[in-house]
């Protein structure tokens, strides 16, 4: 079994050089929040990733779940660590102090989860759904709900659900046919939910399923779906779990990967009704899902990031140790030292570096519109972050995909087999494209609401700060030649951006046949900048006498791969935006 | 009464050590660094006697550079209540550090001293002995189990095929050994809670402890590379092997 190191180190030059970490916190009035906390908690949330979640990982993948008569049975192990995870705290870390969180930034919560996917992407699904739930649950219910539901979501003593599919309504929302009847304080539920994620288990002693569904006045469409906590167990006069709700795990998914996690086909109202609470006003639940949004998605982005460090990790080793080869001295070669097996380690590693950078420098700019000064700082930061979070979740997890492939190709044979772990990581990672938004949506997303609808001023603003970075690189002599590649590739991109907000906005199709080339175009792009301010910080770092040379300059050296070898697909995306929307849909549908 | 724990900063267990190019010492540019484990064992047993009323104070104490507050930190975050670091560019030798260590216990005179019993990366196995000869206190090394009764500490040694078992007067010494505990987690909220524990920090000059060198280090080597081992087909052919290839029976 692979060992998964947590690359904490990687994680706090990203926060120090790119986020800004202390500023960040100062300026949000975190008086005693700073690196050398952050350092603390990334370290002890290494060792419990490390030693605790990651041993697991394998047996989450061979035994997975299964159903039982008392309900969806999860792999042995999970409940111990699940358990301790609660017991330590951690997921306690952004939320309120009020209901028992320690109110620390989003960048940091986010930070740290890279560790909990990284280590057991299969089981860090439960918490990253039970942080959703009680988020939605403290944005949207009123006090009384909160005050019943949010502390045992905040301290993790409880698990969340994210109940919105059903077999006919999956990206398009507007089809959830779930009913919801008053019955006096409460409403009774009845449907069917499916590819609901830690749907069920025995880990806890309740689950708060959150629940789509349409009050009987709904109008119809979208604007007449309503949000509702339905607990698999009804709270008794003391607020303990009672008795059980109407509502059972009927089925679960058989899985290409994240075996450990169960994806349950939910039942609710089979006797009558499961009894639910209305969260906040009816027929807003959509819009409420809407403000969770942001937060699931670069969530999933991230769970991208992290697959790829761990299958990173592990076709290092391999490379090291698999010794194919003999030098003219007798001696063996480990295949480290072939050209094409760097070649494929730098593809990860430049990959990995980029992905994080985005990942944190997306994440705090919530921190950031949270701690604006006035409303038009926050905006900025708002429409940042709705910018962010498709290119976050779509190239990401992307580039994920090809991250996890070149693991397998690594180990050669070794990785096509079920004996190596670099076969899970690949099938783990295919979810990533496809739950909480396909790539095909969050192109849609990029295109459509944050491009076109403001005429492409969010957009432009951050290819500005692009172009004053390149400049600010081209006066290092050092960094020119990175920096005549991140020009180039803005170049493009800002080609491919007039393009889009002209003949993109003449027609629905031509903006749609070319809408994930372009979201891949702004990914590649922003992790290209990422990586040129990454290598920058760490220039002037060397240059200053300060930290640790040989760290610095790869950090220097993993930026040019990136500009070499990844930015340039910039160019070819640009080719294929202006010239070859009109092809996808030339052929009619008859053709096919 | 009041435990003091010494604890050092080592390479963490996790990372595969690698020697510098010139054999000088073990390559420790950017290593993750960490509790030694032996010492993580030794906060433990310490903050389990302060949890059953057995002790009212825990204090760690580390040597070496303002890194070694990390760890400080981190004993601090398990349930520590003050730290010192003596500040010290160098990492000494035992000698050196336990000459400073019996400083510090003459300052804040601890009814028990608690150490692991070996740091994972030099493994030397001396600071606690020399610590108790320094302050004339009896010994207790490799405990696998520890308590308290009173003005004695009972101290479970692990020896050669057995255990033996001291009764030593406090004020004493103590070395833990792997099995003595488990220890654990630090907890979210103790992690920044730790932050606003004292940490105190001294000198060797503070403490009136010159710092001489007695050990040189000449070199260091990999081990030798481990070579492929074969399948036998059977008992005899093993038998066979054993005492005429490797010729140990």
């Amino acid at each position: 079994m692979s060992e998964y190191l947590p690359p904490c180190n990687d994680i706090a030059f990203v926060l120090r050089e790119l986020v800004d970490f202390d500023a960040l916190c100062a300026a949000a009035g975190l008086t005693e929040v700073n690196e050398e906390l952050a350092t603390a908690i990334l370290d002890e949330a290494g060792r419990f990733g490390s030693e605790v979640w990651a041993p697991l990982n394998l047996q989450g993948d061979h035994e997975g779940a299964r159903l039982s008569e008392q309900g969806v049975q999860e792999t042995t192990g999970f409940a111990d660590a699940y358990n301790a995870f609660v017991e330590s705290g951690w997921q306690t870390l952004t939320f309120p102090e009020a209901y028992g969180g320690q109110g620390l930034p989003n960048v940091l919560g986010t930070a740290v989860n890279e560790i909990w996917q990284s280590a057991n992407m299969a089981f860090g699904l439960c918490p990253l759904l039970t942080w959703g739930a009680g988020e939605a649950i403290n944005h949207h219910g009123s006090e009384e709900l909160k005050a019943v539901w949010l502390p045992k979501l905040v301290s993790g003593e409880w698990t969340g659900t994210m109940n919105l599919t059903e077999p006919d309504a999956g990206s398009d929302l507007a089809a959830i046919k779930t009913k919801a009847v008053p019955e006096g304080d409460h409403y009774l539920i009845t449907g069917q939910k499916i590819f609901i994620t830690w749907g069920d288990h025995q880990m806890t002693s309740n689950i708060v399923h959150l629940v789509l569904a349409r009050l009987p006045d709904a109008p119809p469409g979208v604007k007449g779906i309503s949000l509702f906590v339905v607990p698999k167990f009804l709270l008794d006069e003391n607020g303990e779990p009672g008795q059980r709700n109407d509502v059972a795990c009927v089925s679960l998914e058989h899985k290409l990967g994240i075996h450990g996690s169960p994806t349950c086909t939910l039942s609710f109202g089979d006797n009558g009704g499961a009894v639910g609470y209305l969260v906040g006003e009816p027929h807003q639940g959509l819009a409420y899902m809407f403000t969770m949004m942001n937060h699931a998605r670069q969530s999933v982005g991230l769970q991208g990031l992290a697959i790829s460090e761990r299958a990173y990790q592990l076709a290092v080793a391999y490379a090291r140790e698999r010794i194919q080869g003999t030098r003219t001295d007798g001696s063996k070669i480990p295949i480290i030292e072939f050209p094409d097996v760097r070649r494929m380690l730098m593809q990860m590693r430049a990959s990995v570096e980029a992905m994080r950078g985005l990942a944190l420098l997306a994440a705090a700019e919530t921190d950031r519109a949270q701690a604006a000064s006035d409303e038009a700082q926050a905006a900025r930061h708002h429409q940042r972050v709705e910018l962010y979070t498709p290119i976050v979740k779509g190239w990401m997890t992307e580039l994920a995909q090809e991250v996890t492939y070149l693991g397998i190709q690594v180990h050669g044979g070794m990785g096509f087999s079920e004996d190596c772990e670099a076969a899970q990581h690949y099938r783990d990672a295919r979810i990533l494209t496809i739950y909480e938004g396909t790539t095909g949506i969050q192109a849609q997303d990029l295109i459509g609401r944050k491009t076109l609808r403001n005429k492409g001023v969010v957009l432009n603003e951050l290819l500005d700060e692009i172009a004053a970075d390149c400049e600010s690189l081209s006066s290092d002599a050092q960094l020119a030649p990175l920096a005549r590649r991140l020009s180039q590739g803005l170049e493009d991109t800002r080609q491919a951006v007039a393009w889009v907000l002209d003949s993109g906005a003449q027609s629905r199709d031509a903006a749609g046949a070319i809408s994930v080339p372009f979201m891949m175009l702004m990914g590649y792009l922003c992790g290209g900048w990422v990586s040129c301010r990454m290598a920058q910080r760490a220039t002037a770092r060397l240059a200053a006498g300060e930290g640790d040379p040989a760290y610095l300059q790869a950090k220097v050296s993993t930026a040019r791969f990136y500009c070499e070898h990844l930015l340039p697909r910039v160019s070819g995306l640009r080719d294929t935006i202006l010239e070859g929307s009109e092809s996808v849909m030339m052929l009619p549908e008859s053709g096919f | 009464m009041k435990i003091l724990v010494c604890v050092k900063r080592v390479i963490d267990y996790n990372v595969k050590v690698r020697v510098k190019a010139d054999n000088s010492d073990v390559d420790l540019a950017n290593v993750k660094m960490a509790l030694n484990p032996f010492c993580e064992i030794a906060v433990e047993e310490a903050i389990r006697l302060k949890e059953a009323g057995v002790a009212s104070e825990v204090v760690v104490v580390s040597v070496g550079p303002k890194a070694v507050q990390e760890q400080l930190r981190a004993a601090l975050a398990l349930g520590a209540d003050r730290a010192i670091q003596i500040d010290s560019e160098q990492m000494p030798e035992s000698l050196n550090v336990a000459r400073l260590l019996a400083r510090v216990v003459e300052q804040e005179a601890p009814e028990l001293v608690l150490l692991g019993k070996q740091s994972i990366d030099t493994d030397n196995n001396q600071t606690g002995q020399m610590l108790a000869a320094l302050t004339g206190r009896p010994q207790g090394t490799f405990a696998s189990e520890v308590k308290v009764e009173g003005e004695k500490a009972i101290v479970t040694r692990e020896v050669d095929g057995g255990l033996r078992t001291l009764e030593l007067t406090l004020p004493a010494v103590i070395t833990t050994d792997l099995r003595l505990n488990e220890p654990r987690y630090a907890k979210l909220p103790d992690i920044m809670k730790a932050k606003r524990k004292p940490l105190a920090v001294t000198t060797p000059a503070e403490l009136g402890v010159e710092l001489k060198p007695h050990v040189e280090l000449l070199k260091v080597e990999e081990p030798a590379p481990r070579q492929a081992g074969i399948k036998v087909d059977s008992v005899d052919a093993l038998i066979d092997k054993l005492k005429n290839e490797a010729k140990v029976i």
